[in-house]
Formats: C-alpha cells, structure tokens, sequence
C-alpha cells in the first residue's frame, strides 16, 4: 500500500516539467521554512506579509523598466520594493507615534495597491510580453523554468550559509537584544542581514506561490515545528522539513491532472501540518495538553477527597475506624470513580460495606497535609 | 577606597521630548556594591542603559574603568530585565548562560570546550545544575532571574550591572542572589544594581544613589540613605516603616 504510494510519487516526479517544478517548491520550502523560524520568533510574522504584498510594484516597475519577465530582474525589483518596505514600516514606527500592526497595514495597501494599479496601467500597453504577470497575484508554478529553479537553488543556498555563519548572533539578537547590544554586536547590521534574508525568501516563492499567499508558506512551517520542539536548532531543521514536505506533497497532488494550481495546494499542505502539529504535537499540542489538565485535576481530587476522609477519620479515637458508604458519599467531594481508584490504589480498603484508610492511605494524606503546611 | 571606576558627566538623555535623565554626574569607587533607587519612572533603567550604550544620550560621557564603554565591554557583566525576553523562545538554561561568552568569542565564533565550563561553574554556583537541559519556558520566576545572572557569571567582568536582578524573586532565592553578588565585591568586582525594595538597601547594600531624573543624592550606604533623601527622590513623606 505504503509502496504503491510512493512508487506513484516518483513516478509523477519522471515528468521533466513536474521535476523541474518540484526541485523548485523544495528549494522554495527549505528557505521559507528556515527564515519563517526567525520571523515568528521575532514576532515580525505580519512583517512577511506586508512584504509580499509590497513587492508588486517592485514586479511591476521591473517589467516597466526592461520590457521583459527575466525572472533574475523581477527578483531584484520585488526584493527592492520589499526591502524598501521594511523600512518604511520600521521608519513609521520608530518617528511617529502609529503603532506596528497600523504601520504594518498602512504599507502594505499603499504598496500593494500601487502595484494593481500598475498591473492594470501595463495591461493597456500593447506589450505581448506583459500577459503573465498578473500570475505573480496567485503564482502559477508551471511558468518556472530550469534558470529559475537554479537562482532559487542559489539563493537558498547562499542565506544558509550565513545563518550558518551568523547562527550565534542571529540567535542572540532573536533572543535578547539588549544584552546583544551590550555585548557590542551591531543590532541595525544584524536586523539587517534578517530582514534581507526574510525578504529573499519571500520573493522567491513569488512566482510559484504569489504575492498574496506566499507568507502562510514562511509562518506555517515555522509554526508547526515549534509545536514539536524547545531547541531552535532543531526547531529550524524540521521547519526546512515540514517547507520542503509542504513544496513536494503539494506539486505532486496539483500534477496528478486535477486541475488545482500548485501554489495554493501547497499552502494548504501547510497548513495541514501546521493543525496536525496543533492537535497532536507532545507537551505543548492540544490534546497532550487537554490530557495533562485532565490528569493533574484527576490527582488534586484523589488528593483531596482521600485528606477529607483522613480529617473525618482523625475525629474517631481509632484512625481506622471504619464508615458506612453513605456516610462517605456525604462527605465533599465524593465521587464513585474516585473512591474507585483509591480502592484499586490500595488506599482504602472495604469489608461489609465499611470502608477504611489503609496505612498507605494514612500515610499519603499526612504527606498531603505537611505539603500545604508549606504551600500555606 | 580605591578611584572611580565609574564616572559619568553632565549625562541627559530624552525619549522624544521628554527627559529621562538630566544632567547625572556620578562617581562610583571600585569595590563597591551599589542600589540604585529611585521611584518609577525615574530613569534607574536608563541610566544603566545609557552607560552601556543601549541608549544613546543626549550629551554627556561615561567612562569605565577610565574608558569609553567600547573599548572595555570584556569588563563589563549585564543582567537585563527580565521581562525585556520572550521566555517561551525555544532554547535551554545552559544555551542562555552560554550567552554570556558571546561577547568574548566575538562574530562567527562558536563557545568551545572553555566556554561551556565557565557555563557549568555558573550554573552550578547558582544553583542550576539539575536544570541545566531545561527548556526556559518551564523555569519559575526566581529560577529565571537565575540563569540571568548565571549568564552574567560567565562575562567574568570587573564591573557588573543588573537590572532589578530580586524581580518575582522569593526570599529565598534573594538571599541566595544577594550572597552571589556579595561574592562577587569580596573578589574586588564593582556591583551596580536598580533596586525597588528600600526596605533593604542598607542590608545588601554598601554604596546608593538616589535617582529622579536628577541625581538626588549617592554615597556610602550609611550616611546617604537617610530620610532626608528618600523624601527627596520619592517625594514628600515618604519614610522608612520601622
């Protein structure tokens, strides 16, 4: 079955176009994946939205400017509108009294609206190269070719040799700014390799995923790895994987002639992951954490109930004086499972429908009630 | 007493329009362990941050050790606030320590054999050892206060700033904190701490400064923290409950 399975997958990746396609949403994932980590640690995950959509009018003015989509030029006019609106947005917040998320979506329709209007300015030219650029709205990975993939396989490779470089103060600044700064590492240099980097994965995966969607593909696989993880080494490794799976899974489901865009497929692989990691992850995912809350208040009742047997025994001149059952079921906070479990603990003990502690039971709820002394 | 190793002159700094601190001259002897008090508001933050060069002053200079802070930072140990973090980022007690040796090892280096001994003296002199691999997230408040200091440690510095280091702490650990930085003055360190409880001063503490945007007041422990200057700093009527 698991066999079929994959023999299916490699077999849709035989296809040239398909393979062509599928190198580039790998690379694609690797990038987003491992510059999302440093985006959501620093909170700046609306950041990458703003600069995917500011870098239309960067497509734009570069398809104005030379006549043709040479995807190297497109690159460098989105990443130069992109990068002109971090600082922007970093200008606003710093010299006026607007706050980020106001100064984050005040860039980001100025921009991008400037960009449609550009978009509809070059629709009217009589331009036959212009048809395609509206695909950089939604993406539409069947327009990569093999230069393409090859400049989004160097560029990948080129911002992870200098997180691999940088990864100590890349960490420090993420973690602690202040005491980077102290320690005399260049906040304004740092923040600015980062945001470039951030940057450079927005605007490769503009072509295939667009501008609109591209930042769920730099936040999602982020997201889903630190459900899974407290270290950020590993942290930025399984978010590559989860980008890489996202890119791979979803340009195998869109070629298998269904008709479905690849760039939004991918997303939404994504974001698969991402609820999946939600719900399942260890420690911090919602249904360990639902299992964790259930057990501590299992706990805190047993404690409780069998500290109100033991105060209620202590009022007998024997400690093991013996109760009815509907005595106990007056006393606050019976319960049948709890009287239960206490059983099967060998906590209490019944004979003739007349319960009483054990020693272990006596001893548990003395240790009970030396802990609150201290808690008190 | 020994010179200065502290000096600060004619130091203002403004956020915007408003200054925050105005016109501080300070001298602070070596050896000594230093509160800062001061009400909120009254620039203690910032002027530890300013020293450091964190914030830039409006005018004014600082010299440590009879130098700018650049060309000493080696000397120089900091314990930021502790709210000033994401405790939940994905990193351990022992990596966060071995932050302190980022300064030493300057860019691209990474903390070697050497480095991470010097952590595990920290952690162990704080009190860590055994949550050493701990995930930060999962430390209590005064446990958090100690891997900062613990980093700290591991600056080795002559010269040590901390930034309300007794936050969220319990006595306990207070205590425990208090000997580490008594430690520290016994091997000749100098100690700056911004200091909310006044109601000790005079038991941890051998050197203050009373701060209100202006340097209210700084001496020996003894003859400054008076009355007199807590009214000055904090306003009228405020005195010491005995």
């Amino acid at each position: 079955m698991i066999m079929d399975q994959l023999d299916f997958f490699i077999r849709i990746f035989n296809d040239y176009t398909t393979q062509t396609i599928g190198l580039g949403t790998t690379f694609l994932g690797l990038m987003s994946g491992v510059l999302g980590v440093y985006a959501v640690l620093r909170k700046q995950s609306l950041l990458g939205d703003a600069v995917a959509h500011s870098s239309l009018p960067g497509i734009a003015m570069a398809f104005l400017l030379t006549g043709t989509k040479n995807t190297l030029l497109i690159f460098a006019g989105a990443a130069l509108a992109g990068w002109v609106a971090t600082f922007w947005i970093s200008g606003i917040i710093k010299n006026t009294r607007i706050k980020s998320d106001a100064a984050l979506a005040i860039v980001l329709a100025v921009f991008f609206g400037f960009g449609l209007v550009m978009l509809t300015y070059i629709q009217r030219m009589e331009n036959a190269n212009q048809s395609g650029l509206q695909s950089y709205l939604f993406g539409q990975a069947a327009t990569l070719l093999r230069e393409d993939v090859n400049l989004m396989g160097i560029i990948s490779g080129f911002a992870i040799i200098v997180i691999l470089l940088l990864w100590k103060e890349f960490k420090l600044m993420t973690f602690d700014e202040q005491f980077a700064r102290s320690l005399g590492f260049n906040q304004k240099f740092i923040n600015l390799v980062i945001n470039t980097l951030i940057v450079l994965a927005i605007v490769i995966g503009l072509q295939t995923v667009g501008v609109i969607l591209m930042s769920a593909l730099l936040i999602a696989p982020a997201s889903a790895a630190r459900q899974w993880t407290n270290r950020m080494g590993s942290m930025v490794m399984l978010s590559a994987l989860f980008g890489m799976l996202s890119g791979l899974i979803g340009t195998a489901i869109s070629s298998t002639g269904n008709q479905l865009s690849t760039g939004p497929v991918i997303v939404l692989v994504a974001v698969s992951i991402v609820l999946f990691s939600f719900v399942f992850a260890p420690e911090r995912g919602w249904l360990a954490r639902l299992i964790n809350k259930n057990k501590n208040r299992r706990s805190l009742e047993l404690n409780k109930f069998i500290q109100v047997l033991y105060e209620t025994c202590k009022n007998h001149e024997d400690i093991k004086h013996k109760h009815s059952i509907q005595i106990l079921k007056a006393l606050p906070g019976y319960h049948a499972g709890t009287l239960k479990t206490l059983k099967d603990g060998g906590f209490i003990e019944v004979a003739n429908n007349q319960w009483c502690l054990t020693a272990l039971g006596i001893s548990r709820a003395s240790a009970n009630g030396k802990q609150e002394g201290i808690s008190q | 007493m020994e010179k200065s190793v502290i000096s600060i002159n004619d130091l203002t700094v403004a956020y915007r329009f408003k200054p925050v601190l105005w016109d501080i001259d300070l001298e602070v002897p070596g050896g000594v362990m230093m509160a800062v008090v001061g009400p909120n508001g009254a620039g203690k933050s910032t002027l530890i941050k300013a020293v450091l060069d964190i914030v830039k002053p409006l005018a004014g200079n600082v010299r440590l050790l009879g130098k700018p802070y650049h060309r000493v930072r080696s000397k120089i140990g900091y314990v930021p606030q502790k709210g000033s973090v994401d405790w939940d980022f994905p990193t351990t007690v022992k990596d966060v320590v071995l932050m302190g040796t980022y300064g030493k090892l300057g860019w691209v280096r990474r903390p070697g054999s050497k480095e991470r001994r010097l952590a595990d003296q920290a952690i162990e002199k704080t009190g860590l050892t055994d949550l050493a691999s701990r995930q930060i997230s999962q430390l209590s408040g005064g446990q958090q206060q100690r891997v900062f200091l613990a980093r700290a440690l591991v600056q080795e510095a002559e010269i040590y700033f901390m930034d309300e280091p007794f936050q969220g702490v319990d006595v306990t650990t207070e205590k425990a904190i208090v000997n580490i930085l008594k430690e520290l003055k016994s091997r000749g360190k100098t100690v700056v701490v911004v200091h909310h409880d006044v109601q000790t001063v005079t038991e941890y503490f051998d050197w203050v400064t009373f701060l209100n945007v202006r340097k209210i007041a700084a001496g020996p422990a003894g003859q400054t923290f008076n009355n007199k200057n807590l009214e000055l700093a904090y306003g009228a009527k405020f005195t010491l409950a005995e």
